[in-house]
């Protein structure tokens, strides 16, 4: 087989046409299962694959499912496609070149948990591919795929599409709820949780994009098929976003377990100029700053290993690199800002924690800041890890701390002499 | 039956039967999606008719529109150039970017040209950090992505884009 399990598009032509998917087997997983299997086996598969999240939490998709409670109805399945981390780009080239098969991952967790109803949630910027699905999702109506009596069976489906309209918050899920509902981007208290009162107070599983894209593989070769690829703990491969000061940028799939050095000398092609690596971040603008040392370089790139060895975790796995002429104050202040403008202003530690941090690190790169603004940096950091409602305000900090524990000469390079 | 719900019946029946009828409000960003579209800004009177087709407040309606970026409440250029300028991008170039178009153009970020055509925007990230810099062009009807710019491919941009839009000022 090829090399690719989700980016098949680059060795498959046409497979963003109902037509070309279907001719390479697309939807025999989806027939497969509601012909042949009972929801709960569905379910069990997945389980058994141990496919983890892929927006970044690495939860096990087949437990999150398992949590729908099967005395409320309806279910509901949510395809979290508000892909808006910096340096994440894998949803995008998945909708666009290889939509058929995140959609038909999408029907399979709606049919595991008998849900009748899935939506697809885009940020606003992906107003053209948004157009794009709901032409998909025509395609699969006329095609006999989605609708009532699939297979000549009792089972229903329906999919519609909603379109955010720019904010980062809206890929926490119960924010993206709330933007469903109507309501601003703002997440919920928990509990209850989604699986039990999720969307319109029902029991909802809100899944990524690539988690769902994976789901149809899995069905149709098996749970020990998946296994062959990545670690025990850490199956199957994942998109790696490469960005950053890097020659060659871009997605790639590899197996969950590829040491930092293959992605980054390999794959990409190393850093222009032949300059060195100072700092890796693994987890987009979230991420906990690593110090990109040989150890960190030969360390495999799975959930496990980056969170144990290096104290970083993966996340959504959005590798940004940064060279050694980059200060890390200056990049601190570039996530700081990020995150200051998409705190959505529910918690007080969020919203006045990145307002000051933003205020700091600017005082910082204009050259204003004293010696001690880099401990009331810190300070501000530390004294927000938590307390906030979400993880947005957690990740606001991990830069900040992280960078000024590592790096702190380059903060002390930017004070006022 | 307002103007508003008089010229998008269709669409916006559309839209309403995609969510449960106790959960009209869900289609608060949908109708306001539409408004943006057909005007390139959110009007107070967008506001009310959307209220009312929904069944909730103006207040409702305005929170929605003014916590999400891609509505605007206020007209800008015939088209918004909105570059990113997020760390990955920044590693790229973005910021110097970001400059040379704003001074291409005669404006501050935020400011539209003098003939109406462009407002300059920065924004946080499109989703787009491997072919940095990158731009996305919010229009009336559009929104469309730009990527791997450079000087020279923005202004083979801007040009074309003040054609299409001479052309349609004409032609209205």
């Amino acid at each position: 087989m090829s090399q690719y399990i989700l980016l098949r598009h680059r060795d498959t032509p046409n497979l963003h046409t109902l037509d070309g998917y279907q001719a390479s087997g697309g939807f025999a997983a989806f027939q497969k299962a509601v012909t042949t299997m009972k929801p709960e086996e569905v379910l069990q598969e997945v389980k058994d694959s141990g496919l983890r999240e892929r927006g970044g939490a690495g939860f096990p998709t087949g437990i999150k499912w398992s949590f729908l409670p099967d005395k409320i109805w309806p279910h509901y399945v949510v395809a979290n496609a508000d892909e808006s981390e910096p340096g994440t780009f894998k949803d995008r080239e998945l909708l666009e070149e290889n939509p058929f098969q995140f959609l038909e991952g999408l029907m399979l967790a709606c049919y595991a948990v008998q849900a009748n109803l899935g939506y697809v949630y885009l940020r606003g910027e992906f107003w053209q591919i948004s157009e794009q699905i709901d032409g998909c999702i025509a395609a699969l109506e006329s095609a006999g795929l989605l609708g009532e009596n699939l297979f000549g069976g009792n089972y229903k489906l329906s999919l519609h599409t909603h379109l955010g309209a720019g904010a980062y918050i809206c890929g926490e899920e119960t924010a993206l709820l709330e933007s469903i509902e109507g309501h601003l981007g703002q997440p919920r208290l928990r509990p209850p949780f989604p699986a039990t009162s999720g969307l319109f107070n029902k029991p909802t599983v809100i899944n990524n994009v690539e988690t769902l894209a994976n789901v149809p593989p899995i069905v149709e070769h098996g749970a020990a098929w998946y296994h062959t690829f990545g670690t025990e703990k850490s199956p199957g491969t994942k998109i790696f976003s490469l960005s950053g000061n890097i020659n060659k940028p871009g997605n790639y799939e590899l197996p969950l377990g590829t040491p930092f050095r293959e992605l980054i000398y390999g794959h990409g092609g190393g850093i222009p100029g032949g300059r060195g690596v100072k700092a890796i971040m693994a987890a987009g603008a979230s991420s906990t700053l690593i110090l990109a040392d040989d150890k960190a370089l030969d360390t495999p790139m799975d959930y496990e290993s980056t969170l144990q060895e290096l104290g970083a975790p993966l996340g959504s796995a959005s590798v940004i690199v940064v060279d050694d002429a980059v200060n890390i104050g200056w990049l601190v202040k570039k996530t700081a800002n990020f995150f200051k403008h998409e705190s959505c202003g529910k918690c007080t530690p969020c919203r006045e924690g990145t307002y000051w941090m933003d205020h700091i690190t600017q005082r910082l790169i204009e050259g204003e800041a004293s010696l001690q603004d880099v401990d009331l940096l810190y300070n501000v950091a530390t004294q927000m890890q938590g307390r906030n409602l979400c993880a947005l305000g957690e990740f606001s900090t991990m830069a900040v701390t992280s960078g000024i524990e590592k790096f702190r000469d380059d903060f002390e390079a930017l004070v006022k002499k | 039956m307002n103007e508003f719900q008089e010229k998008n019946s269709d669409e916006i029946r559309q839209i309403l039967a995609k969510y449960p009828p106790e959960y009209k409000r869900s289609a608060v960003m949908p109708l306001l999606h539409i408004a943006q579209r057909r005007k390139g800004y959110v009007s107070p009177d967008d506001i009310r008719n959307i209220a009312e087709i929904l069944d909730i407040s103006s207040t409702d309606v305005a929170s929605v529109s003014g916590f999400y970026t891609l509505f605007h409440e206020e007209e800008g250029g015939r088209y918004r150039i909105q570059i990113c300028t997020d760390l990955p991008c920044a590693l790229r170039g973005a910021e110097t970017f970001l400059q040379s178009v704003c001074a291409e153009l005669g404006v501050a970020p935020g400011e539209t040209t003098s003939d109406g055509f462009f407002t300059v925007e920065e924004v946080k990230c499109l989703a787009a950090c491997h072919r940095a810099p990158v731009l996305q062009v919010q229009g009336e009807d559009e929104i469309i992505y730009h990527e791997n710019q450079t000087l020279e491919t923005f202004r083979t941009l801007i040009e074309d884009l003040r054609r299409h839009g001479q052309a349609q000022k004409e032609g209205a």
